[in-house]
């Protein structure tokens, strides 16, 4: 099946795919229609998918070495485009992104530039050039560029450092996901969260990563635009939400007004008892927050994190299965394509789900209303049992204010379906779509990290001898391994103390952005100018984390520190990424140039025809 | 100048095009975020259009225009690749 005419079959095969999905939606809903209960449908949903990708994973297994590491390099711009959008696109993206917005409001979509900016980065300054190259991992780049195992060895260092930091995150959104389909615990849910990782992953590895991450995307685009344009009719927002909104946009500002903006105390939020993690409304949706403090911190967000996209191994390694350089190129755009009709949409969603819950004049409006009549709805109840929904009356006067209302950010996309009276089977979609978001993103980051470590470290450092089988059967073995401590790390619900996914991005640029550009566009950058760039870029990022993140400021440096120009934990890279390009100029200019070889290495990466520097088996 | 120095240097500008419009699409215009916000697109305040939806849709059209651009720059100096992507 995966062999000769497979590539030009692929419309056909997942067209076919797409209308049997379609096909099962509708098989759900019309067994809800005879009572099949909510619970199983979910546990249906969520089921099928993962044996579909499951068989997708093992029909994709492999013996060669290109396909196990860059699909064979036969993958076509717009499948390309598609697995690219899964695996960029996270369970916290699927689930938490409209949640973001919902709470954060402008402010908040930072985030959302940021995580599409980049590409443009990606396209201009790195994938093509490393796609001619023909590298099979990014530090494998950095690696021949440079020339020396110390300067593979960092870069892999920092690849390892970023993508364990995203992965946890993700497995822990799977095993979050899993649990709540399934009804099963949380610790149980990560591991066959991690079994189902595993299985589209280990025997076929970027190969079967990728025709995975496309039937993936399918699901998980249907699963996010299906809701939003149903609620949007339901709550009358229009058929076409994201033109239609302005009138609900507007409407908001209104009911902020009414309802006024308050911010509760921390004192208050204590003694009521109010679950962590939970949050309120207390900003403004639409409104830009005056004051050139507040203009810095959205752009030095969105800076970071579009520098960050730029860095991340395993979204770069997906541009090195195209066939061609050009084709590389287009896949980029695809890409974000791909991502733009669900990034877009989640600011929509957000809007909705605002509105339903705020306005009076709506059936499921509950702000304003008795907050006895409120916790008698049946949704309310039930988010509330398992701690995603809280009310705090503050002023006594048992009417449901503004700021007495908190949920998690995940509600919003979870929980809007129901709200606006969406039968059950859109919610089963829904966890369908959260876990096809967090198996892709597991996958492409495990993948990424076994990836390096098996041919930057074992392959290409330790036995550079090493057959075909015996370096596939390292790679798997790392696979699994990086698999089990993600997912042993996410059981114990470590992650709270990891910190934020946008740690990721941080590290990413700190270490890898600049050897990056610079070995590309470049040619007086040196090995030595490399090495000590990533590591002052990585060891000053770091430390500044460690300086101005309170949780480890206190035991490491004695206290609570200020950021410095509101650089904040989020906002890291900012000081590893300058600091890199300076000791990596300044080394580079002290050192010897490059060798004639190297420039002309140099040369080649930049021209899209010709031979790859490296060979297609290497 | 040879071929490939006059190649490079056609896409080194291209690349400084691209990365200017970026630099307008996501770092500019959120400069003047309050005063966009005073006009208004599709009945959407401009700048909460631009940063939910607009600068998105920019970054979409900057990559398919870089990426047809510079395939013409690669075959103007006879670096273009067969078809068969």
């Amino acid at each position: 099946m995966f062999k000769g005419d497979f590539i030009q079959n692929l419309p056909k095969i997942y067209g076919t795919y797409t209308g049997g999905f379609i096909v099962f939606i509708i098989l759900m809903a019309l067994a809800e229609q005879a009572g099949v209960s909510a619970k199983n449908i979910g546990v249906m949903f969520v089921a099928f998918t993962v044996l579909i990708y499951a068989l997708i994973g093992y029909l994709s297994r492999t013996v060669q070495v290109d396909a196990y590491y860059v699909a064979g390099r036969q993958v076509p711009t717009v499948f390309n485009g598609m697995a690219t959008a899964a695996d960029w696109m996270s369970g916290a993206s699927f689930v938490a992104l409209a949640g973001g917005v919902y709470f954060g409001g402008y402010t908040y979509m930072a985030f959302l530039v940021g995580w599409t900016g980049g590409y443009v980065l990606v396209a201009t300054l790195m994938a093509p050039y490393l796609r001619k190259f023909g590298c099979y991992t990014v530090p494998d780049f950095i690696g021949t560029r440079y020339g020396g195992n110390l300067v593979r060895a960092c870069s892999v260092f920092v690849l390892f450092i970023a993508s364990f930091t995203y992965v946890t995150a993700q497995i822990n959104a799977t095993g979050t996901i899993a649990s709540r389909a399934l009804g099963i615990p949380f610790e149980a849910g990560v591991w066959v969260g991690l079994i189902s990782i595993l299985i589209c992953s280990m025997l076929g590895g970027m190969r079967a990563v990728t025709w995975t991450q496309v039937a993936q995307y399918i699901v998980l685009i249907i699963a996010y635009l299906i809701p939003v344009f149903w609620i949007s009719s339901n709550v009358g927002g229009g058929i076409f939400p994201h033109l239609m909104l302005g009138d609900e946009v507007a409407r908001l500002g209104e009911l902020e007004q009414q309802f006024g903006l308050v911010k509760n105390s921390a004192a208050d939020m204590k003694a009521a008892g109010v679950p962590g993690g939970l949050k309120y409304i207390s900003g403004s949706h639409s409104g830009v927050p005056e004051g050139g403090m507040a203009v810095w911190k959205y752009l030095s967000l969105a800076i970071c994190m579009m520098v960050g996209t730029a860095s991340l191994p395993h979204i770069l390694m997906r541009y090195f299965t195209t066939p061609t350089v050009r084709a590389a190129r287009k896949s980029v755009a695809w890409s974000l394509f791909f991502i733009f009709l669900l990034y877009s949409s989640a600011p929509m969603l957000a809007t909705l789900s605002k509105l339903a819950l705020m306005d009076p004049n709506l059936p499921t409006g509950i702000i304003g209303k008795s907050i006895s009549e409120v916790q008698s709805i049946e949704w309310v109840q039930r988010w509330s049992e398992v701690k995603q929904v809280f009310i705090a009356d503050f002023n006594g006067d048992g009417i449901l204010q503004l700021n007495e209302w908190f949920m998690r950010g995940d509600v919003v996309v979870l929980a809007t379906p129901e709200v606006a009276g969406l039968p059950f089977v859109i919610s089963g979609l829904v966890f369908a779509g959260g876990m096809a978001a967090a198996m892709s993103t597991a996958d492409g980051l495990v993948l990424a990290i076994s990836n390096a470590l098996s041919h930057d470290i074992y392959y290409k450092i330790i036995n550079p001898k090493a057959e075909t089988a015996k370096r596939l059967l390292v790679a798997r073995v790392l696979l699994v391994i990086i698999g089990a401590a993600g997912a042993y790390i996410a059981s114990f619900r470590l992650t709270s103390i990891l910190g934020s996914v946008a740690w990721a991005f941080d590290f990413a640029m700190s270490g890898l952005f600049f050897p990056l550009v610079l070995g590309v566009w470049w040619k007086r950058a040196t090995r030595e100018g490399a090495i000590a760039g990533i590591i002052a870029g990585i060891v000053s990022g770091t430390l500044y984390l460690t300086w101005v993140f309170p949780k480890f400021s206190v035991p490491m440096w004695g206290g609570v520190n200020t950021p410095f120009l509101g650089i904040d934990h989020l906002r890291f890279g900012l000081i590893g990424a300058p600091i890199c390009l300076v000791v990596m100029v300044v080394v580079s200019l002290m050192t010897k140039e490059p060798s004639p070889a190297t420039q002309k290495l140099v040369d080649d990466t930049r021209i899209p025809t010709g031979k790859a520097i490296l060979g297609k088996q290497h | 100048m040879s071929n490939k120095d006059a190649y490079w240097n056609k896409t080194k500008n291209h690349m400084i095009v691209t990365l200017v419009l970026w630099a307008f699409f996501s770092l500019v215009i959120f400069m003047f975020g309050s005063e966009l916000n005073t006009m208004s697109f599709l009945g959407y305040p401009l700048a909460y259009y631009m940063t939910a939806q607009g600068s998105l849709l920019a970054f979409v059209i900057i990559l398919f225009w870089t990426a047809n651009k510079q395939e013409k720059i690669d075959e103007e100096h006879g670096f273009s690749e067969r078809e068969d992507d």
